[in-house]
């Protein structure tokens, strides 16, 4: 579905992505885990095309990226990137309107196969009793629902997510997490997303993809990656990891002194 | 919970019915302003006179007066005064900077000094001011993008760079003005800015352009509005971002250069419609260009009004009375942004 093939990407001397493999499989929600600085956002933003990579190539449903038309890449590709809050006037339902421009031929009304898009993209983010809201009236978990709603009015085959739930408390980042695992049960959206919390990411993806410095270093289901061993390499820390029936999830001991 | 979120919903757009209420009273304005603008001054003339004045070519004082005069001037300020909020809303909009404004990031003192090099050094291409005023907005425009945008451009910092460029060709434009300083006298009332003794020679000169530059701000409201989702969003929505910022910077230095050929340097018009109008009715850019044309068609012909007939008989320059109202209100904005409140 989507493959990640030899990626390099130098942001500067101190700082690049290394020979990058990724496969992702339809229908798989992955998360990217890892700590501050080792290139999370950045293999993100190089998958959305935002970023060009040196080396390598992203190849989406064996289309190589670099030869999709700017108009079609919509429909491969939505992201959300980083909480971004311009203060814009608009209402919840004008800003979904917005993933349906790509399909939309000159100006005025949308057409009405893509203002059926936008009822369903407002549906199934259990938006439309809020589509005439303003933005800045919204709470920060709205808000962010609203954006995925956007995205999600792509229709796109891949969603990418980078970091959907900071600054939310924490009633909103599972509300927003439910709803990316909604999307991906209910429509089989692949999804792709970067997380902060160790322990939501287990417990919300298919697989974890561990970097650092720009590489990755575990890549696997949640059972497999979460380990001391793990914790000590990656983040410098002791840690004990539990299982129980439904997953597997850890919780910080200390910082270790060296290494 | 489910109570609230009942209780939140609204029928309809909550910002629709200001929207409506704000372009009626804009357009009614605007006419009124124009009406009176007609009518008054050294000469006093009645609604039936006025009529009489624009419909019948004859020789009487009111054909003289009105057609001759004043309509033409009433014409070019509401070309004008659309061309510059125009230019202030779209660049508010694209700089995602509430302070952007044609006067304060320096293109209007780029097409100032094209223009004053045109009218003393080389008065025989007096035709080629609108193209020459252009062509100076868009290279100080161009100049204070690449020095203030590249690597991240911060509203402090396009203010910053703008300032720093409008000294530098303010000086130009002083050092040309010192240089020639015996054919200086023709450039003098432009410099202050004002619409005194335009006629229709300057309609004829400014109409096209206006119009068109205009006209395709309108289609290009799509894009912007795209630019205001952020750059990256824009990307993945499947726009050339660099490519559109850069046009609507292109865009926006037409409109200012349309403007400052015919009326020199009048300020804050395109910083204080743009803004005032999107307190009022948001930053959605469908309804806030087509108003910001309105408003600042409006402020233009009303102030211009005002500065010839109130200072009786000494004809204010109409930018000097702007910068008046302006000045104030822009350290008011300043005030407001500091208090935390940076809504671009």
């Amino acid at each position: 579905m989507l493959k990640a093939e030899n990626i390099q990407f130098v942001r500067n001397p101190a700082f690049s992505l290394k020979d990058i493999q990724l496969n992702i499989k339809k229908g798989e929600v992955i998360s990217l885990i890892g700590p501050n600085g080792s290139g999370k956002s950045t293999l993100l933003r190089v998958i959305a095309n935002l970023l060009k990579p040196e080396q390598g190539h992203i190849i989406i449903d064996g289309q190589n990226l670099k030869t999709i038309a700017k108009k079609d890449f919509p429909k491969n590709l939505a992201m959300l990137p980083q909480m971004n809050d311009h203060m814009l006037d608009l209402t919840v339902g004008e800003l979904v309107e917005f993933g349906r421009a790509p399909f939309q031929r000159g100006i005025g009304r949308l057409s009405v196969e893509n203002q059926e898009i936008v009822e369903w993209a407002l549906e199934v983010t259990g938006l439309t009793h809020m589509r005439n809201r303003l933005l800045p009236g919204l709470s920060g978990g709205e808000r962010q629902r609203a954006w995925i709603a956007m995205a999600v009015a792509q229709r796109s085959k891949v969603l990418l997510l980078d970091e959907p739930t900071t600054y939310l408390d924490i009633a909103h980042q599972m509300e927003v997490l439910e709803l990316v695992k909604y999307l991906n049960e209910e429509f089989g959206i692949t999804i792709i997303m970067v997380l902060h919390d160790i322990n939501q990411a287990a417990t919300y993806s298919d697989r974890l993809i561990v970097m650092k410095a720009g590489q990755i270093r575990y890549d696997g289901i949640p059972q497999c990656v979460l380990c001391k061993e793990m914790f000590q390499t990656i983040f410098n820390i002791d840690a004990e990891v539990h299982n129980n029936h439904d997953g597997v999830y850890f919780t910080p001991l200390r910082r270790r002194r060296n290494g | 919970m489910v109570a609230v979120q009942q209780q939140a919903t609204t029928p309809t757009h909550p910002l629709a019915k200001k929207r409506r209420w704000t372009f009626f009273l804009l357009v009614m304005l605007l006419i009124v302003a124009s009406v009176a603008s007609l009518m008054i001054g050294p000469v006093r003339f009645s609604l039936a006179e006025i009529w009489h004045g624009l419909t019948v070519a004859d020789h009487s004082l009111e054909r003289r007066i009105i057609w001759e005069l004043r309509f033409p001037r009433v014409l070019v300020g509401v070309l004008v005064g659309a061309c510059l909020a125009v230019a202030g809303a779209i660049l508010q909009a694209i700089m995602r900077n509430p302070l952007a404004d044609p006067g304060i990031i320096g293109v209007s003192s780029g097409a100032g000094i094209a223009a004053i090099a045109i009218m003393i050094i080389f008065p025989a291409y007096i035709t080629l001011l609108p193209l020459a005023a252009f062509l100076g907005a868009l290279m100080t425009a161009l100049l204070i993008y690449f020095l203030a945008w590249k690597g991240g451009a911060t509203p402090v910092k396009i203010v910053l760079v703008g300032v720093a460029v409008n000294a530098i060709v303010g000086a130009g434009t002083n050092a040309l003005m010192l240089l020639y300083s015996d054919r200086v006298q023709a450039a003098l009332p432009w410099l202050s800015g004002g619409l005194a003794g335009v006629g229709w020679s300057h309609v004829q000169m400014i109409v096209y352009y206006a119009v068109g530059a205009i006209m395709i701000s309108m289609f290009s409201v799509k894009y912007i509005r795209m630019l205001r989702l952020g750059d990256d969003v824009a990307k993945l929505l499947g726009q050339r971002v660099e490519v559109v910022r850069f046009f609507l910077i292109v865009l926006s230095a037409l409109l200012a250069g349309i403007a400052v050929s015919v009326s020199g340097l009048i300020g804050f018009v395109g910083l204080v419609i743009p803004h005032i109008l999107r307190l009022i009715i948001g930053s959605d850019d469908r309804f806030l260009v087509p108003a910001s044309a309105i408003g600042g068609a409006f402020i233009v012909v009303f102030a211009d009004m005002i500065a010839r007939t109130v200072f009786d008989p000494i004809e204010l320059p109409v930018g000097i009375l702007l910068a008046f109202l302006g000045g104030p209100f822009f350290l008011y904005l300043i005030q407001r942004n500091r208090k935390g409140d940076a809504r671009a």
